[in-house]
């Protein structure tokens, strides 16, 4: 092996057009820094595999199955169909699709069904990226007939044998996949990145309430912004609160009170509306949210 | 299709040619996958070309988009009847068109008895003339 041999690494990075995914999940994604320093690292790792390939430096292929933990609503899903685009563009998946999965896809319902549907699932996923969402409720202690473990065994036996032809990415909270990975240890050790996604603060939901908004291409005028964020302060302390996924819930119940709005204008008298009055989302509509119910000592309104 | 050319069936895409290598086959699966069609793997041992009908290994696979998993139950299949022939379909459910549209042999049995003739004089001492297949005078399973 001659060690004076160089490869243009750059022009790996280039071609495979990485960093323009990267950056625009730099863009897209709000927060979610730790998430974000692990998966250049990973790109990074993987163009670097790609130079050592092309010297001759063999080496088994690197282990990309993930497990992605974090509360409900913290981007998981997106990070995952952004993570196969990666693995697309480095080569390491062939085709780039995400097929995403929960238990009843993969545990059948009497003996003998839970093979050939967790293979059949498998075979979809082939050439792209198999994401098993809430994937501790694989593993049911309570019951040990659970047809669960003959689809984790027959996962796991995929997971080590066509490594290069599909990546696994489990997800869920972050206690409860613990627990998971604690009683099945051959699990744990076949997962080579675990990438923890924190909660996002309020500016952050705010910001990600506005992109939102952008998207459906609707706006808030000035109060209504003010609004967003006073609604997201108290909706944060309260139980079930799921990150981005109870901001685009109340951004669809905010629609629905403006287009009630709109709609009893009519008759008041107001019959010709201007799409300028058909985008914008006011104040009203988001304090009308029952989140404002109860008197918040905290809230200064 | 009814002679046996240097002892091998001959039905299907590709059977006069030397046996496909998995990564040829992989290029065929492709092939098939980019134009939309279902891929069945079926068996059988008698190969008779008017058996039209195989067996289906497992059910055809729909919504597929990489060979590897197809590979995978073909090797299945393999190990399952390493002497059979297995054969891969490929399928256009397109409205309208609604039939295969790839059929080739990925396994066959290491020795292929081939075809005899059968002369059956019927009526006023004329011939009818069949084929017949010497693998299948033994028993289903113990063909090859």
């Amino acid at each position: 092996m001659d060690d004076a041999k160089t490869v243009d690494l750059q022009a790996i990075v280039r071609d495979s057009n990485v960093t323009e995914v990267l950056d625009q999940l730099d863009r897209e994604l709000v927060g979610l820094a730790p998430v974000k320093r692990r998966i250049r690292e990973i790109a990074a790792y993987l163009a670097v595999t790609r130079a050592r390939k092309s010297l001759g430096l063999e080496a088994a292929p690197p282990s990309l199955h993930m497990c992605f933990t974090g509360n409900p609503g913290t981007g998981k899903t997106t990070v995952a169909l952004r993570m196969a685009e990666i693995l697309h563009r480095l080569g390491y998946v062939r085709k780039g699709h995400v097929v995403s999965v929960t238990r009843d896809d993969l545990v059948g319902q009497y003996i003998g069904h839970t093979a050939p549907k967790t293979k059949e699932v498998l075979k979809k996923a082939m050439g792209g990226v198999l994401f098993i969402d809430e994937a501790y409720y694989l593993y049911r202690p309570e019951n040990e007939r659970d047809y669960g473990q003959e689809s984790i065994e027959i996962l796991l036996q995929v997971m080590e044998n066509n490594r290069d032809d599909l990546v696994v990415i489990l997800a869920g909270y972050k206690d409860r996949m613990n627990t998971f990975f604690s009683s099945n240890p051959g699990m744990s050790s076949r997962i080579a990145h675990h990438i923890d996604f924190p909660d996002y603060s309020q500016p952050e939901l705010l910001s990600i309430a506005g992109r939102m908004v952008d998207a459906m291409n609707y706006r808030f005028d000035a109060e209504a912004e003010a609004a967003m964020g006073r609604y997201i302060g108290r909706r944060l302390t309260q139980p079930n609160f799921a990150n981005a996924r109870s901001v685009r819930n109340a951004l669809d119940r905010a629609r629905l009170r403006q287009a009630n709005r709109l709609f009893a204008g009519i008759g008041q008298g107001q019959p010709h509306v201007t799409a300028d009055a058909l985008s914008t989302l006011s104040a009203s509509d988001i304090l009308a949210s029952r989140v404002f119910d109860t008197p918040d000592s905290a809230d200064p309104t | 299709m009814m002679t046996n050319y240097n002892r091998r069936v001959t039905q299907g895409q590709f059977s006069f040619l030397p046996d496909l290598t998995d990564t040829q086959i992989t290029a065929q699966l492709e092939y098939a996958l980019g134009k939309g069609w279902a891929i069945g793997i079926e068996y059988t041992d008698d190969p008779h070309p008017r058996n039209t009908y195989w067996e289906m290994f497992g059910n055809p696979m729909f919504d597929l988009r990489d060979a590897a998993g197809i590979l995978m139950e073909i090797n299945n299949c393999r190990k399952t009847f390493p002497s059979h022939y297995i054969r891969v379909t490929a399928f256009d459910a397109t409205r309208g068109v609604e039939s295969p549209t790839m059929s080739y042999i990925v396994n066959r049995p290491k020795n292929e008895p081939g075809f005899g003739l059968v002369r059956q004089e019927v009526d006023s001492r004329a011939i009818r003339y069949t084929i017949h297949s010497y693998a299948t005078d033994k028993s289903e399973g113990e063909r090859y």
